[in-house]
């Protein structure tokens, strides 16, 4: 692989840029694998690329039904974050945010992490009795999160409206300046080369379309549209499409899949300096930094896996955000797009092992995955390769719907669903 | 924005007016003591989530109130059948062949 530096962009220049090479390879499956990561987003090629890092396997296919990156890894809005309530999440949430500073030196390749602060607003008391209890829980658990009076919300974010004439009043905020963006592609291009040069197998356009299990009852390996892959390990991190994958196997998973939708403005100079969001009246935005005002809208309430959704839904947010910040009222919208989220019952995720050996499963990040995706793929990685959860991972087992012990983050996770 | 049949008032109307409440079909244990954990879970949290046609339960919340339930492909989100609480479960699949001649 031919390593990113400043000397190589020099090099390259004198050949107009013609000369870069294959960022990864398009290979044809072999008969077996030792794992085989169903769904090349963010997760599973991360889980590909941590499974080959540090756990020593080198024999992986990633197999994708499209293209890498194309499904909710290249349609969220790329919100990192990790002010969630329980220890539990608290401890997944951080491992991702400690990983995404220094993703970009480990993958050498800019996944362009801004650490640009992620504010919350409060607009009614139930709001500042929540928001407070996430701040104090998250001081508790290690996690940076501070309470703002709506002046100093402003200070932080100038375009906003504090008056006290809008319908709902900014009454004061949390802010976690650790949380930011990053570019969502590239993320999913950094792993899948990182991955590829440690000898994964990415290979695209091939529908999973059964997984076969052995007279033991364990996994035999999956069919495709390219015929029977052998592997004694699968990991299945299909998000939207995960309880389809599931029956495959034989295994319900408590699983809804509900459209989310995104879009964004035209480009305009830097305007925004912060992420901003607002769970009370669902406004959701940040400034990527192509200069798009990225505007995340909420889900349908049913089941759909169509990819798109009604316009209701982006139209208010839409209302939201110019009642927030009114210098967008005459800004025109480019691009409004869907993606199909898995939610779970409790709004967070899961990452186990299944009742069937040797099959594994990462999914239900429901409207907020993008930002673990880093500490995700890490211990997800360690619960294949170690055949037992990673301790971090160990809660957000699927035995937790029988036992009771669930993870409620329904107050933390952005979107109303 | 989805088109909705109500069979109550027995009209169309924007899916603005509805509210989908999930699965239908699902029966609380009628002796719900000697339920299992599984057989809880189960009842609580496990839905079908078919990539294709779904049975499900529609209010009509700013209309008559009344919850009914419709049949209607996941994919597509066309609704295929609208029938009232209470009527059986219709055949999924034959639904589904009948909406893909």
């Amino acid at each position: 692989m031919k390593r990113y530096s400043f000397l190589e962009l020099a090099k390259n220049a004198f050949s107009a840029h013609h000369n870069w090479g294959r960022q990864w390879r398009a290979p044809e499956p072999k008969a077996e694998y030792d794992v085989i990561i169903v769904g090349a987003g963010g997760h599973g090629l991360g889980t590909a690329y941590y499974l080959a890092k540090e756990h020593g396997i080198r024999n992986i296919a990633v197999i994708e039904k499209g293209w890498l990156g194309g499904g909710n890894t290249g349609r969220n809005t790329t919100i990192i974050r990790s002010n969630y309530l329980w220890e539990e999440s608290a401890a997944l949430y951080n491992h991702a945010v400690k990983l995404w500073d220094g993703l970009s030196q480990d993958l050498n390749y800019n996944v362009m992490y801004s650490a640009r602060g992620v504010m919350m607003l409060a607009h009614t008391v139930h709001d500042i009795q929540v928001f407070k209890r996430h701040v104090h829980a998250n001081r508790l658990a290690g996690v940076q999160n501070e309470w703002l009076t709506p002046e100093e919300a402003k200070e932080y974010c100038p375009p906003l409206n504090i008056s006290k004439n809008i319908r709902y009043p900014v009454v004061g905020a949390a802010l976690q300046r650790v949380g930011g963006t990053a570019r969502h592609d590239a993320v999913a291009w950094g792993y899948a080369r990182a991955a590829d040069e440690l000898g994964v197998d990415i290979i695209q356009n091939c529908a999973v379309t059964g997984i076969r299990r052995a007279a033991d009852g364990s996994v035999e390996g999956v069919d495709t549209a390219k015929g029977f892959i052998k592997a004694k390990k699968v990991g299945v991190v299909a998000a939207g499409h995960t309880s389809v994958l599931m029956d495959m196997a034989g295994i319900r998973v408590p699983l809804e899949s509900n459209p989310l939708q995104a879009l964004v403005s035209e480009p305009v100079k830097p305007a925004f300096p912060c992420v901003v969001m607002s769970n009370t009246i669902h406004a959701y935005i940040s400034q990527s930094d192509k200069g798009e005002l990225v505007i995340g809208a909420g889900t349908d309430q049913f089941v759909s896996y169509s990819q798109t959704g009604g316009i209701q839904i982006p139209i208010h947010t839409i209302d939201a955000i110019c009642e927030l910040f009114p210098m967008f009222r005459r800004m025109r919208m480019l691009r409004n797009w869907g993606g199909t989220v898995d939610v779970t019952p409790d709004r967070s995720p899961i990452i186990a092992k299944t009742p069937v050996p040797g099959l594994f499963v990462n999914c239900g990040w429901g409207t907020g995955g993008f930002k673990a995706t880093p500490g995700s793929a890490n211990v997800f990685a360690h619960t294949i390769a170690k055949d037992e959860p990673h301790p971090i991972a160990a809660p957000f087992s699927l035995e937790r719907f029988r036992t009771g012990r669930l993870i409620d983050e329904a107050a933390a996770a952005a979107v109303a669903h | 924005m989805l088109l909705i049949y109500c069979p109550y008032c027995e009209v169309e109307r924007s899916e603005l007016e509805f509210a989908c409440r999930g699965e239908a079909h699902i029966a609380r244990p009628a002796d719900p003591s000697t339920q299992s954990d599984e057989e809880w879970a189960e009842y609580l949290y496990l839905r079908t989530n078919p990539k294709g046609v779904h049975a499900e339960r529609w209010r009509h919340i700013h209309g008559c109130g009344r919850f009914f339930n419709a049949v209607r492909d996941t994919v597509s989100d066309k609704f295929l059948k609208v029938y009232k609480t209470g009527e059986p479960k219709p055949g999924l699949e034959a639904i589904a062949k009948e909406a893909n001649q």
